[in-house]
């Protein structure tokens, strides 16, 4: 018989809730409104003049080429390093789950990086990578590749990619390695006893046992790119060469806060807004049906 | 618990003290841009100026870099919690001088608290800049300087070159970087930072062809961008034919590639005349500087040059007292001797003409030549309405759109012409979003 307990009236439980919604309020609903309500506007960087223009910035985005282009950018930079750092992490867990020796040092070291801010982490692979100081970019042209990220936009896209997913390991690696301590050991020995080889064992046992950790970090790892990116691409690459690695994220700073461009920059966060809203919503909705818990 | 409570008393009566005394004088807010070497100089004129008077007190309180310090003073504004001075750098100006009412021109604020002001005494290419075409001035320049081209003497002479002679001429740096690249520069022969402002806007003042219509505009929001010309093709197909090779090494959109000189990766580099101090601490060569190069079939070339850097705009919204202060500052600031130390000390050009003369005259440029070079630049010629400035709306979003069509070329992706011809056509729309969100 399960005990439940009953509350009288209803201002309890609101009360309860009241600073957490509060928060969420402030800290999301208000500036949400805020931005929704700035890109129907036309301004001038010190408010002087404010006209309402409907959806004209909105307008002026969906016929704007670089605004499609930073679409595609966003969608490669982020379906990369959600895959990379997702495999990678997950095949360091998978090592460091082992009976080794020094398995605690590496654990360790394994999640240092993510300590790390983002725009120093940008800033340490932009000195091994920078074409004239970087060790790293010495050795690649030793060897005759024409390494310049200031120039190559494809180079470019692959150092922010690189250490975009560098700085999500840690993160990842962490979230992997607690879900392999939780998957029961008779479970796996059990299979053992069956025959099964570790190859076999992994994918057939522990993957889809791993699956809601995963799942959540799927989501966590899109909401990253999406968002806390920003400061390494900010370092290493300010969006160029010709934009070459511009991010959603990214115009939405460029264009409001170095080029004053507030209306459009405001569009430019709803509309992404929006987008992470929806990507969101479809992992809970379609993608969880197929996840064990 | 005794001794916390004296110690409580005691700091009561300090701040007492101390607000007793604030309340005396009117402080004057500035906020500035400036790290390093350049922030000691800001430090040392607001303490020398508090030092000479007790009624004001100049502030300095530094806030990032140029766009930072300029958003944040923005923000400030908006909010009702203004600086009274705020450092700008030159490419904000357009945006500054649109926003009337949040800002006091200079000409107005040096006639209303009566101090005594002649425009005549500036030199004319800083403060061009930050005028009305009618010469009045808008914002007090403050750190201006200008393209030169600085190069390594050991390495020309390695490469058989008369260091005592740099190249005048386009054509002739091509030739001594290709030179250069063969004795033991493979990299960059020669190389530059930020990328438009060498190579699009000085290059159209210095041959005297406009960046834009509407004298650069500086005569109306309406200027259309007319760089699209045979001159400006010509210079970005020579440089992505150079590119290829490594003669010219591109060295990104700002000053971050001035490393590659310094280094000695770069025997020839074409950047700000205030790169000077960083020049001298680190360069372990010996280094000269010699004005921009220029293409001898233009006619009349070179021109003159113009400044880069930052001025001081006064916000609007203050007390006449607040004013009043902000002016003394101004007249202390315009001082012969201040500015003559100014120069010395940071690299960066005097604002007068008797500071000029008299750095001149007391025989420093014959020690360090290179402090004159910028100077011989900007007053080579009578500027025209080529090359006395510009003044065009959203100009960080329009350099950056620049770059972005120069990088295209220089990578291969697109042709020099086809480079020039979108940086013109983008640019110009934002051009009329800018004139539409002021002239309203």
């Amino acid at each position: 018989m399960e005990k439940r307990a009953i509350f009288g009236g209803r201002a309890l439980p609101y009360l309860l809730l009241a600073p957490q919604l509060l928060i969420t309020l402030v800290f999301f609903y208000w500036p949400a409104s805020q931005a929704v309500w700035q890109s129907f506007l036309l301004e001038d960087a010190f408010g002087l003049r404010t006209d309402f223009v409907w959806f004209e910035n909105y307008n002026h985005l969906f016929h704007d080429g670089d605004y499609y282009r930073a679409m595609a950018t966003t969608a490669i930079f982020s379906i990369a390093v959600t895959a990379l750092s997702l495999s990678i992490a997950l095949l360091l867990a998978v090592q460091a789950d082992k009976s080794i020796k020094g398995a605690g040092a590496y654990k360790t070291l394994l999640i240092w990086p993510y300590a790390v801010a983002p725009a120093i982490a940008g800033v340490l692979w932009l000195f091994m990578f920078q074409p004239s100081l970087g060790l790293v970019a010495r050795g690649l042209r030793a060897l005759g590749l024409d390494w310049n990220p200031l120039l190559n936009g494809d180079h470019a896209m692959a150092l922010v990619i690189m250490a975009s997913t560098w700085k999500q390991i840690s993160y990842n690696f962490l979230f992997f390695l607690a879900g392999l301590q939780s998957i029961p050991r008779s479970v796996i020995e059990a299979a053992a006893i069956d025959g099964a080889r570790p190859v076999r064992r992994f994918w057939t046992i522990v993957f889809p046992l791993l699956s809601p950790t995963a799942f959540f970090l799927l989501v966590v790892n899109i909401v990253y790119v999406f968002f806390d990116t920003f400061g390494i691409i900010d370092a290493m690459t300010g969006g160029g060469p010709a934009k070459a690695t511009e991010t959603l994220v990214y115009k939405v700073f460029f264009d409001g806060r170095l080029g004053g461009n507030l209306g459009g920059s405001a569009a430019q966060s709803v509309i992404l807004m929006i987008m992470v809203i929806a990507l969101t919503a479809v992992q809970f909705r379609y993608i969880e049906r197929r996840v064990t818990y | 618990m005794r001794t916390y409570g004296k110690l409580g008393w005691l700091a009561a009566g300090a701040m007492l003290f101390a607000a007793s005394e604030a309340a005396a004088q009117t402080e004057i807010q500035w906020w500035h841009a400036m790290t390093g070497a350049n922030n000691n100089v800001i430090v040392k004129l607001a303490d020398d100026f508090n030092a000479t008077q007790k009624d004001y007190k100049v502030v300095p309180s530094y806030r990032g870099g140029y766009a930072d310090t300029m958003n944040a003073g923005i923000a400030a504004f908006r909010a009702g919690q203004a600086p009274h001075i705020m450092q700008v750098f030159e490419v904000g100006t357009a945006t500054m001088m649109a926003a009337t009412g949040a800002v006091k021109p200079v000409h107005v604020l040096m006639k209303e608290a009566n101090e005594p002001f002649d425009p005549k005494n500036y030199l004319p290419t800083i403060t061009g800049y930050y005028s009305t075409t009618k010469g009045e001035m808008l914002s007090f320049p403050f750190n201006s300087s200008s393209t030169v081209m600085w190069y390594n003497k050991d390495s020309f002479k390695k490469a058989g070159l008369d260091p005592e002679t740099p190249p005048k001429t386009w054509p002739e740096v091509f030739e001594a970087a290709k030179k250069l690249k063969a004795s033991g520069h493979p990299n960059c022969g020669f190389g530059n930072a930020w990328v438009t402002w060498v190579n699009l806007e000085q290059l159209s003042a210095w041959h005297n062809v406009p960046l834009a219509t509407k004298s650069n505009g500086m005569d109306g929001f309406d200027t259309v961008l007319a760089f699209n010309s045979p001159l400006h093709v010509k210079h970005l197909q020579n440089l992505v034919d150079l590119q290829k090779d490594k003669t010219y090494d591109y060295s990104g959109r700002t000053n971050t590639g001035e490393g590659r000189f310094t280094s000695g990766e770069c025997p020839i580099f074409l950047t700000s005349s205030a790169f000077f101090g960083n020049v001298k601490a680190n360069a372990k060569f010996a280094f000269g500087n010699a004005p921009m190069p220029y293409y001898p079939e233009v006619a009349g070339a070179p021109q003159n040059s113009i400044i880069g850097g930052a001025s001081l705009w006064v916000m609007g919204g203050k007390s006449a007292a607040e004013y009043k202060g902000v002016a003394r500052f101004f007249t202390f600031l315009s001082d012969t001797d201040r500015q003559v130390e100014l120069h010395k000390l940071s690299g960066y050009l005097p604002i007068t003409k008797a500071a000029y003369d008299k750095t001149k005259a007391s025989g420093y440029y014959k020690e360090f030549p290179y402090l004159e070079t910028p100077l011989i630049e900007l007053t080579n010629k009578e500027p025209t309405a080529n090359s006395r400035g510009l003044r065009l709306g959203n100009m960080v979003q329009l350099r950056e759109v620049w770059a972005e069509e120069f990088e295209a070329a220089l990578s291969g992706k697109k042709t020099a012409q086809q480079a020039i011809d979108d940086a013109v056509s983008r640019g110009n729309a934002m051009l009329r979003q800018f004139e539409r969100t002021v002239s309203r």
